[in-house]
Order: structure tokens, then sequence, then C-alpha cells
């Protein structure tokens, strides 16, 4: 239970870990939207190169980066598979039984793959070197305006911040029950799969219960700290743009001029 | 006698209008720089006069002050600044990511400078002694330290009085004993009422004074010696009498003279062994 960590996070203390989380936020945001914009092989491989210098930086051990990116493997290749017997562009190159496969079909495959690549390499890379508080900060300041318009900007970070706070408590919670359940008979691990299914209600309801308690006994503790709301409040964890965040966004920003340099204009 | 803190005024208390009453025409004075233990078997009312002192609930009838100022809705947020309060579960009292982000709450929700902040964590951290805890997550904390933390939080907010509302109930012997050395640590900082609420007689030893509750009513209030005293009346409202208390009454009856209430076992065994010089 000690090694249990929430999320994928990799501590380290890398540059990519010493980065401001907006920084991290935006940068992320921007290189999914320019990604759309390559078209050609430099231009792809300037991405590339961004990434992968990226993911060096952060000297997270490559079995964590090919762990994050297990899920597409299968979007990438179906993807692939599809824009070669649905895209008629280019030349014929192969011939089979009665498909005709294109050359632009490949392009376009390899093309799309790079992108979906890129985009999970990216936001994993986020998720692998900022903790989750750290996330939860970073959207409460960039949400800030939306206080403007009413929007409980301080609430919503709270109530991730608390979520996040109690997963292992919770987590430790159901090993508890499902011990105390099995000693009474019930079986989790063998049986038909709706006998297990039905296995897990006991699981469950006191699991629910007890949550429901915390969470009264919680905002108790909580008012008599002397907690009203957002208003007024001050913040210990704090986040500073630093001459790091402005060297990332000045090579960031040179990324996209020589991407838009180099992509191809019809 | 130092200056009154808390005063109750004939105080009543009832959930809503057609329950019974909870607590009935209470009245008592805690004073400055005193430890008093409030003591009742289960459903006496003592967690209730907890969260009456705190604002979290207000009294039906009769009326509370604190340092002189009465609980009441425009009061609440005044008084919880007086009064830090440390409850039973340590889990569902653990708001902060982290040790030091758990001690912050407090001073963020008053809008404490940060400065001054990370100043006070050092300092109250260092009172409970958990300072090489200040980054760890509250998963990794046993109960005992849990509840060091929960009061660095509340003193880190330097109220007048600090409230333990059954905060060892949950414990281990050893995560008990942890919370009572920190909690006797305390003592010498000046102008800090102690205010600790148990169901456990081995727990109200060190107390100055010891208010027993008895459905819903103040039963006693006095010194611990003087309650150890009335063992039969005692056990007769729910309470078990601590070991050494039983023992002495026993030796007693078989012939020797122990002459004082022994409050723990060094003071029966002093009385021992000087019992046959005293013959």
């Amino acid at each position: 239970m000690n090694s249990l960590i929430i999320g994928q996070y990799v501590p380290g203390d890398s540059y990519v870990h010493r980065l401001d989380p907006r920084t991290k936020i935006t940068i992320i945001f921007f290189f999914i939207f320019v990604v759309f914009f390559a078209n050609n092989v430099p231009s792809y491989s300037v991405l590339v190169i961004f990434a992968l210098a990226s993911v060096m930086l952060s000297r997270v051990p490559l079995r964590f980066i090919i762990k994050g990116l297990t899920p597409i493997w299968f979007l990438v290749i179906f993807t692939f598979i599809l824009h070669l017997f649905v895209t008629k562009e280019g030349e014929v190159f192969f011939d089979f039984w009665h498909f005709e496969f294109y050359t632009g079909g490949v392009v376009q495959g390899v093309a799309i793959s790079i992108r979906f690549f890129l985009l999970i390499l990216v936001t994993s890379l986020l998720t692998l070197t900022t903790t989750p508080i750290e996330i939860t900060d970073a959207i409460e300041d960039m949400l800030r305006p939306l206080n403007k318009v009413k929007f409980p900007v301080h609430e919503l970070a709270l109530m991730m911040s608390i979520s996040l706070r109690f997963i292992p408590t919770l987590m430790q919670e159901t090993e508890k029950i499902s011990k105390a359940q099995a000693s009474r008979g019930v079986d989790f691990k063998t049986g038909p799969v709706k006998d297990r299914i039905k296995a897990v209600v006991p699981l469950l309801v006191p699991l629910f219960v007890s949550a429901f308690k915390r969470a009264e006994e919680l905002a108790m503790a909580m008012e008599a700290r002397g907690y009203q709301g957002g208003e007024g409040r001050s913040k210990l964890r704090e986040l500073k743009i630093g001459k790091l965040d402005m060297i990332i966004y000045i090579i960031f920003l040179s990324v996209i001029a020589v991407l838009f340099y180099t992509r191809t204009y019809a | 006698m130092s200056k009154k803190l808390i005063e109750f005024i004939n105080v009543s208390f009832r959930y809503s209008e057609d329950s019974p009453w909870v607590l009935r025409n209470v009245s008592f004075d805690i004073y400055e720089d005193e430890w008093v233990a409030i003591i009742g078997h289960n459903g006496s009312g003592k967690s209730t006069i907890a969260k009456l002192v705190n604002g979290l609930l207000f009294p039906g009838e009769g009326k509370i002050l604190i340092d002189g100022r009465e609980v009441n809705e425009d009061s609440i947020w005044e008084i919880r600044k007086k009064v830090g309060m440390v409850f039973q579960n340590p889990d569902n009292q653990f708001v902060g990511a982290t040790v030091q982000d758990d001690v912050a709450f407090g001073m963020e929700n008053r809008g404490v400078p940060r400065s001054e902040m990370i100043e006070r964590i050092k300092s109250t951290l260092n009172a409970v002694g958990m300072q090489d805890y200040r980054l760890t997550e509250p998963h990794r904390l046993s109960g005992g330290q849990k509840q060091r933390v929960a009061i660095a939080g509340v003193l880190a907010i330097s109220p007048r009085v600090l409230l333990l509302d059954e905060a060892t109930a949950m414990l281990d012997p050893k995560g008990r004993k942890e919370i009572m050395q920190t909690v006797s640590n305390l003592l010498g900082k000046k102008g800090l009422s102690l205010i600790t609420i148990t169901h456990d007689l081995e727990e109200v030893v060190q107390a100055d004074r010891v208010i027993v509750m008895n459905n819903g009513e103040v039963w006693d209030v006095s010194k611990p010696r003087d309650i150890f005293l009335k063992k039969d009346a005692l056990r007769k409202i729910g309470l078990d009498i601590p070991f050494v208390a039983i023992l002495a009454d026993e030796l007693r009856e078989s012939g020797l003279s122990i002459s004082r209430e022994p409050l723990n076992h060094e003071e029966l065994l002093e009385d021992l062994w000087t019992l046959y010089s005293k013959m």
C-alpha cells in the first residue's frame, strides 16, 4: 500500500518537472493545435524533434512512456489501415484481388499515425512529470477569469484536490471491506462473471455509506477550521513563472515559426 | 483566579423541537491557562458541548460566552479563530494533500500571508514533533501522527482554546500516548486553555479540573483526585474505573492504609514503598 501513486506521476527533478504547470499546459494546448498544421516531412520532423527532446529532458524512464502509449496502438493501426483502404490518391502501387492500394493512402496513414503519436506523447508527458495537485492548481489559476461570469473556479479546484486526497484513503478502505466481506464468505475471485458482479454489491454499499459519513465529518471539520469559501483566502502553494519557463516559451515559439516556415502552402 | 475564557450560562440544547433535550441547563466556566477534561459515557452530551463552543451548533436556551463574546451567527468566524478543534476521526479532518498543506488550511482560510504561513508551519510542526514529515501524504501516516498534524493545524491559527473532541478514541495505545504527550508539552504555552473530551478516566488525571457529564446534565465538577473517590457513583453512570484506582481500593480493604487516592501507577508505587516508614 505504501507504493501507491495517484495517477502516473514519476517523481523527478528534471527541467520538465521544474516547469510551472501552467507553462506545460499552455504549451501542450498549442502543440496539439499546431500538430494539425504540419503537412510535409520537414514540418513533421520539427514537431517530432521537439516532442522527443522534451521526453529526453524529462528523464522519465522509457517504459513509463511506452506504458502511456499502449491505449492508442490499436487506434493508430486501425486508422492507418482505414486510410490504406479508403484514400484514393496518388498512384496505385499494389493490386490485390479487387483492392487497389494507393501511395496517397500510405502517406496519409503515416501522417495521421504520427499525429496521434505526438498528441498522446506530449499529454502523457504532462501527467508523468506533474503531480495531480499541481495540475489542479494550474487549472484553478488559468480558469480564474471565469470567476467574472460566476463560475465556481475555487470550489471546483477544491473538489478536485479533496478527491485526490481521498483516493488512497478510499482504496485502503475498499481493501479492508473486501477482506471483511471475504472473511464472511463473499467470494470475489471465482465463479461465473454474473456472480462476481453480484459480489461487488456488499463491497460498494458499505464503501458508499462510509464515504458519505466521511464527507459529512470533513465538511464539519473544514467549517470548524474557518473555511468559508474562496474569498479572502491565501494560498500556501505558489505558482511562479521563472526564467526556465521563459526559455521554454521562446524555444516553443521558434519551433512554431520553423513549422510554419517549412510547411507547404498549396 | 485568572480570566474566564468560556462561560456556559444555563445552556440547553436539542436537535429539533420534538426531540428530547441533549443538554439540560448546563452551566460552567473555563478559565485561561486551564486544562479541563469533560468526561461522560456515550450520549451524555459531551460532544454536543464541543460543537456548541465552536459555533457548529447553537444553544436552544441559555447562552455561551467565549472571551466575553456571545456565540451566535454573527460571531462564529471570530469565535472559530479563538477556538481550535480536533475531532475523533484522524482521516476525516485531514484536508490537505500533504502534511504542510493540511497545517496551512486553517491559515489559508484566514488569509494569512504566505511567508508567515511557512514560518508557522515550521514552528507548529516542531511543537507536535512532526517536523520530519512536512511533505508526507496522509495515507503514509499513522492515526496518532495524523492527529498530531491536526493539532499543529489548530495551533497554527494561535487559538485561545484547544479543544480535543475524543481525539484519542480511534487510536491505538501508542497513538494515544503520543497525543497525551503532545498535549502536555503544549501546556507551557501562555494563554492557551485546553479542553479534552473523553470517555476514558485515565485521560483526565493530568487535567486541572474535570467536568463529569451524565444524561445531558453536569453531574460533578472537581479535581481529578476527588472524582476518583466516587468510584461507585462513577460506575453507576457508565464509566470505567482505571485499574490503579481499583487496585488501591482492594489494597485498602486488605488492611493497608493508603492515604491519598492514586492517579497513576507511580503514585501508588510511591505510597506502597513509603508505607512502612509511615507506620
